[in-house]
């Protein structure tokens, strides 16, 4: 490995990133949450299913109470966070890989390319998202959970395009890349093999990053009633919980739980990736020694 | 003089790339609104031709070629005509959103001074003291930046709102008692109203600044000229605000562009719950009832909002950083 991760941190034996107390939170939250969004939805049975009175307050059967229907809040809770966690890496992968494309491409080949691709990103950088997400989603209208996956994914990409195009002009001059160019290897298998690998922690983060932001837009698209009735999401309950009138009422354990959810898994992923920026910045370490 | 005229140049492309996409969302995704609003009025026998006709002209459909659409587009954008409301009607655009648009930039502004003055000065101090007992503010903040702009609008309302009946509920001024005007009693009910909304605002948008802020004084504080300066022996305070936190401030500002954004999608969040007569709150509604000539003109005005104050960000990125006019 090269400049990137040079760093004589006391290391974790399996994984081989650095003990750190954030980073064990981290993985245990977001563990936590992905096993809820695979197990969950299975034992929590029908979130459909009329099982209780309406608007019920958590009791020894209905733990989370019950909507203004009757229906569990725990059983819909299950279900969003399945919902949720899916278009969140969704996105984020889709984000990640275009932000790659762009960043790598652009950062190598430099001149007009990378003036094309910055502008691009710069562009997209400045354009208020939100509102352009409203408008997108409410001519879309009924597209399925990967329509919106798609449309989040068009507006994350740019903000780690551009980290990953820097540190690529920063790879691009090493001596080993200049070796590799020397001794003939192609342009394609020089970014796959000689820069791709001192990307990871970059990507890693920007990785992260898009999923934080994919499950914050999602829900917000949700929230507002623009998450189309099909999809089930935290941000789907809270816009349920806000028309189904439990603020007036004060079914705080409708609207609470979900709001809660986002942002304990937001937590979890931001302390992942303060570890990962603490890996590639040891300044930002506690000053342990 | 170069870097005023790559940013101008720059910011000319972002106008035209909104306006470009502005124009093209409506006519690649879905028809045209004459059809939604036809069928809204939900007659038994088919409108007359001429009805439809009428429509087409005030809102501006056409079937010529889209790059004739295009131009007529521009045209009209550039004598300030924006189109006919369908929800106001027969309102222009322009008057609906000049009406919002006040209480959207006085909240926006406000909530945003808050909270960059509050979040790069806290994010000063626990950079400076690192290691100490402000450092465990940190998951804190982590914590407070993951939250959903909606929900804590809606724990707001629902706790300080109706709970303690500290806050009105919703609107932007006591709407039934007080006059609009310069008079104590309509500032105080202004003032009143925003309260909970630049909360929400101020509470999720200050650890990114925090966070950054503090990182970067941790980096600024290794470099010689700051060493330089405590060796002088300059008074702590001195070499914490005039030399390192002057210097880890730059970083942040560039990432002003991604902080408005965020802000932005709030602000529309925040005015939907405490429905605060704003833009955000005019665009949902716009959205609620398919009045599209609304939709775009907010968006158009959102995004030259926007740009014009990402604008103002970077001339003043280059005063205060003689840097970046060199390298231009």
């Amino acid at each position: 490995m090269t400049a990137v991760v040079t760093l004589a941190a006391p290391r974790d034996r399996v994984l081989g990133l650095p003990r750190s107390g954030k980073l064990v939170a981290g993985l245990v939250i977001v563990g936590f949450f992905a096993l809820l969004a695979i197990a969950g939805p299975i034992l929590a049975g029908d979130p459909e299913a009329l099982v209780a009175g309406r608007l019920e307050p958590p009791s020894a059967e209905q733990w989370l109470g019950s909507t203004d229907t009757g229906q569990s809040v725990l059983a819909q809770l299950m279900y969003a966070t399945r919902g949720s966690m899916l278009i969140g890496v969704t996105a984020g992968v889709l984000g990640t890989v275009g932000s790659l494309l762009i960043g790598v491409v652009g950062g190598y080949f430099g001149g007009w390319v990378d003036e094309a691709f910055s502008l691009l990103s710069n562009v997209a950088l400045v354009i208020p998202t939100l509102p352009l997400l409203i408008l997108v989603a409410d001519y879309v209208e009924d597209g399925g959970p990967f329509t919106y996956a798609l449309i989040i994914s068009l507006i994350s990409w740019a903000g780690p395009a551009r980290v990953i195009r820097s540190q690529v002009m920063s790879l691009r001059n090493r001596d080993y890349v200049d070796a590799a160019r020397v001794s003939g290897e192609p342009g394609w298998r020089i970014m796959v093999f000689q820069i791709l690998p001192n990307l990871v922690p970059v990507i890693a983060s920007g990785f992260v990053w898009a999923i934080i932001g994919a499950i914050l837009t999602e829900s917000g698209l949700s929230a507002l009633g623009l998450g189309g009735g099909a999809v089930t999401s935290w941000g789907g309950m809270l816009y349920y919980a806000q028309n189904g009138s439990a603020l007036s009422m004060g079914s705080w354990w409708w609207f609470v739980p979900p709001g809660l959810f986002i942002a304990a898994l937001g937590t979890g992923l931001s302390l992942i990736n303060f570890s990962i920026d603490e890996l590639m910045n040891p300044r930002l370490r506690k000053a342990a020694a | 003089m170069a870097y005023l005229w790559r940013k101008l140049g720059f910011y000319a492309v972002a106008l035209w790339a909104a306006l470009t996409i502005n124009f093209l969302i409506p006519r690649l995704i879905r028809g045209n609104p004459v059809d939604i609003i036809l069928s809204r009025f939900q007659t038994r026998q088919p409108p007359p031709p001429e009805f439809r006709k009428a429509l087409e002209v005030m809102f501006g459909v056409s079937h010529d070629p889209l790059w004739v659409q295009y131009f007529a587009y521009l045209r009209q954008l550039a004598t300030g005509n924006l189109g006919t409301s369908v929800t106001y009607y027969p309102a222009p655009v322009g008057t609906v959103i000049g009406q919002a648009m006040p209480w959207t930039l006085g909240l926006v502004s406000i909530a945003l001074l808050i909270t960059v003055g509050l979040g790069v000065g806290l994010g000063m101090v626990a950079g400076w003291r690192r290691g100490s007992w402000l450092d465990g503010l940190i998951p804190t903040t982590t914590f407070l930046a993951a939250i959903p702009y909606f929900w804590l609008a809606l724990l707001l309302l629902f706790f300080l709102g109706a709970g303690l009946g500290w806050f009105p509920l919703n609107g932007a001024y006591d709407y039934a008692h007080v006059r609009m005007g310069f008079t104590g009693d309509f500032i105080g009910s202004v003032l009143c109203h925003g309260a909970l909304p630049a909360l929400t605002l101020v509470i999720s948008g200050i650890a990114g600044w925090l966070l950054g802020m503090r990182n970067m004084m941790v980096s600024t504080m290794a470099e010689d000229y700051v060493v330089m300066a405590q060796a002088k022996g300059l008074r702590p305070r001195r070499v914490m605000v005039a030399y390192a936190a002057r210097n880890a401030v730059l970083p942040n500002v560039t990432g002003f562009a991604i902080m408005l954004g965020f802000f932005v999608g709030g602000q529309v969040a925040t005015e939907v719950v405490f429905s605060y007569p704003g833009v955000g709150f005019a665009l949902l509604q716009a959205v609620g009832s398919a009045d599209y000539p609304l939709m775009q003109g907010l968006f158009l005005i959102i995004s030259v909002a926007v740009l014009a104050a990402n604008f103002l960000v970077d001339l003043l990125y280059g005063l205060i950083d003689p840097r970046v006019r060199k390298a231009g």
